[in-house]
């Protein structure tokens, strides 16, 4: 009985250090992948005077992480204006204040919906494609291939990549604000018949350029950063394999967004605070 | 993916990506009627500000001519010190009547300045020599429930 009760006791303990052991091992991982990025991040900084140099190469990278996430920009903000417009009707009609719609899709496009669906639109469409190139790459070991040939792979792959996205994605932005009032427009003018003219002016009354439409701005270039910054960190961390290439592409997408949301909240917290 | 296509079309996405800011400057946002730096200061003691707030417009005759910078209250004379910024476009009297009104029953609050016939001009950090506080709607029903029972 006595020795049953020792072992049992034993079992416990071991059960325990061990979970303490996974807690400490995950942390200790966690942050030496923390630093890990932040040193590679640094390096791509360092290395991308060399790709400022060759414009052609930014160029190119504008194109598939720009260009080729215009449409999907477009039309999901038009969709988002329209459903804004739509249901901020039914609510502001209830209190008589319809022609303060536009204010209401404006404001809360320019300042927080435009930034961050843009934002997380550009990290599936983009980010996960910047991901899997740069792991397909190291997994058909055409990066170490460069390497070889004395062609820096982070100047001449990296970097490129890292600020066509910082490029990009205000503009992606701006223009998904845009439509999104477009869309307002339409639904809440064109379709309902509210007043044109104090949509506008109501609109042009309550969003100010410096204090809404540059916080937009600021804000879609820190996300523009954090997902190009993650999406290549995991493309070159990638395991070169199929399956880690694959898992990357996810994580980037999964830590991006997250990433995005809740950077977004400490934005939020810091410009907006304070004043109605 | 040819070299002048991919020119052609990043040309058009920055094209469009630029446009769209001005848009949210000149359309959606006030940057047409936004002036900076030339614009002057004028002050004006208010017995109750209601709920104005900072940058909230000043009107005249229902023109915005500028806006609220700043609000705080004083210790000296235990009122509401209201900073505004007006264009320097726009110049008052000295005897301008500075009052806090609503737009509407329920809208924002903001600034009215009624010009007097003074022949002196306000200058920039000057005070309005007369204020009329907001309208408090508890006071006014109070005002008028006091009336009614003293008429009885």
């Amino acid at each position: 009985m006595p020795m049953t009760s020792k072992f049992a006791g034993t079992a416990l303990i071991n059960h325990i250090t061990a979970i303490i052991q996974r807690t400490g091992h995950r942390t200790i991982d966690s942050i030496w992948r923390l630093g890990c990025a932040s040193h590679f991040i640094l390096l791509v900084l360092l290395k991308s005077m060399a790709s400022f140099a060759r414009p052609r190469l930014i160029i190119r990278e504008i194109y598939y992480a720009g260009v080729m996430s215009l449409v999907i920009i477009l039309v999901s903000g038009l969709f988002v204006g329209l459903v804004l417009g739509l249901q901020g009707y039914e609510t502001l009609q209830k209190f008589g204040s319809e022609s303060a719609v536009g204010t209401l899709v404006a404001l809360s496009l320019v300042r927080e919906l435009g930034p961050v669906i843009a934002g997380l639109l550009f990290a599936s469409r983009a980010g996960s494609a910047m991901t899997a190139e740069i792991g397909l790459m190291k997994a058909t070991e055409q990066l170490s291939a460069m390497g070889m040939m004395a062609v820096d792979p982070i100047a001449r792959v990296v970097a490129p990549k890292f600020w066509a996205g910082i490029f990009s994605m205000p503009l992606l932005a701006a223009m998904f604000s845009v439509m999104g009032v477009f869309g307002g427009y339409l639904v809440t003018v064109v379709v309902i018949g509210v007043d044109e003219g104090s949509f506008w002016s109501q609109m042009q009354s309550a969003v100010d350029f410096r204090y809404d439409i540059v916080n937009g701005v600021i804000k879609s270039c820190c996300f523009g950063v954090v997902i190009t910054a993650i999406a290549v960190f995991e493309g070159f961390d990638a395991p070169p394999t199929a399956v880690g290439v694959s898992g990357a592409t996810t994580r980037t997408v999964v830590t991006s967004s997250l990433a995005i949301l809740g950077l977004d909240f400490v934005l939020t917290a810091f410009m907006f605070r304070g004043v109605a | 993916m040819q070299r002048t296509v991919m020119d052609f079309w990043v040309g058009v996405f920055v094209m469009i990506g630029i446009g769209a800011l001005l848009i949210l400057g000149m359309k959606v946002g006030n940057l047409t009627s936004y002036q900076s730096g030339d614009s002057y200061t004028l002050l004006g003691n208010f017995e109750n500000i209601g709920g104005l707030k900072i940058r909230a417009p000043v009107k005249s005759a229902g023109v915005v001519v500028g806006r609220v910078t700043n609000i705080e209250f004083s210790l000296e004379t235990y009122d509401a010190v209201v900073t505004l910024s007006i264009s320097n476009r726009y110049r008052f009297p000295k005897d301008t009547f500075a009052s806090i009104l609503t737009s509407g029953l329920l809208g924002e609050q903001y600034i009215g300045l009624l010009p007097g016939g003074d022949e002196a001009m306000l200058e920039n950090g000057e005070r309005f020599m007369k204020t009329n506080p907001a309208v408090v709607l508890e006071e006014m029903i109070g005002r008028f429930l006091f009336d009614k029972a003293a008429g009885e």
